[in-house]
């Protein structure tokens, strides 16, 4: 069981998730893609701050646990930009959009 | 002591059974994370089909999203319930939350008929790919929770393995998290 610490207001953390979903659904209604992303990513991040935090008790959790979620997400975050530029940089002399020349279908890559 | 030794043997300070669930869901990082940052790459980089997602349903992602969530209420207060020794509280939010992974999966399962009678099928293009990939491998991880809630109720039921609860938990709002990110990236975001 868990080590002791005052168990938070679930109820109360559950409706403020539900003020935050409904934000997140209402956004988009704008139109504004700017305010989209906002409100749907800022406030995912956001909701998943509350569950992991109160929900899964990361709060009363130990250090080690902090560090190994985080050295996770660090390394999702190498794998992403350690791969965006070879897709997304396809401008110079070095890098050749076989995509768009469809070179890299002639050569079955 | 008795009991498993998960329960009580604690070489880091944190209770082994409570240690491997947090390693799993490291691990599950990578599996979900992998397949959320091909499909952002993808998104990114204007590949074709991506604008498909104004045809999945904003009404059915935020029902399910409220579903997820409130099932996600109903485990910890089964926590909170079996720390303060109520096994029937316990038992009874348990199976509150098997019913919403099953409202869960009953509504995932209306949509997909809906998207697979007009055509929209896994391997129509890359958006549909990824939706089905990553909101299947999600239902996946939904009916595997419930399999294994459902076994733990009986044992809280009969009166023992009372750390599972809080274990189960943990695992289960991490489904929960998961599902708080696919729903802007496949619903919400169509531009």
């Amino acid at each position: 069981m868990s080590d002791a610490h005052t168990h938070p207001n679930y109820i109360k953390i559950w409706y403020w998730l539900l003020v935050l979903l409904a934000i997140s659904v209402v956004g988009p209604m704008f139109e504004i893609p700017a305010l989209t992303i906002i409100t749907a990513f800022g406030i995912a991040i956001v909701k998943s701050y509350l569950v992991a935090a109160y929900f899964m008790h990361l709060k009363f959790e130990k250090a080690i646990i902090w560090f190994l979620l985080t050295l996770s997400i660090i390394l999702l975050g190498v794998f992403f930009f350690g791969t965006a530029p070879d897709l997304m940089m396809t401008e110079g002399d070095q890098w050749i959009d076989c995509i768009a020349d469809k070179s890299c279908v002639e050569q079955r890559l | 002591m008795h009991g498993p030794i998960a329960t009580h043997r604690r070489a880091t300070g944190i209770p082994t059974g409570r240690l491997a669930v947090w390693w799993l869901l490291a691990s599950e990082i990578f599996i979900f994370g992998g397949l959320v940052t091909c499909f952002l790459l993808f998104k990114l980089n204007g590949s074709p089909g991506f604008e498909d997602a104004a045809l999945t349903s904003v009404t059915a992602g935020a029902i399910n999203t409220f579903v997820l969530l409130t099932s996600s209420l109903s485990i910890v207060l089964a926590h909170a319930a079996i720390e303060n020794g109520d096994r029937v509280k316990t038992f009874r939010y348990i199976w509150y939350t098997i019913g919403g992974g099953l409202i869960f999966l009953g509504i995932k399962t209306y949509e997909y008929t809906g998207k697979i009678v007009h055509g929209h099928v896994i391997t129509e293009n890359l958006f549909w790919s990824f939706y089905y990939t990553m909101t299947g491998l999600h239902a996946l991880h939904v009916i595997g929770g419930m399999v294994i809630m459902a076994l733990i109720s009986f044992d809280i039921r009969k009166g023992y393995n009372f750390q599972r609860v809080e274990l189960i938990g943990i695992y289960w709002h991490f489904v929960d998290l998961v599902w708080i990110f696919l729903f802007p990236l496949l619903y919400i975001a169509n531009f």
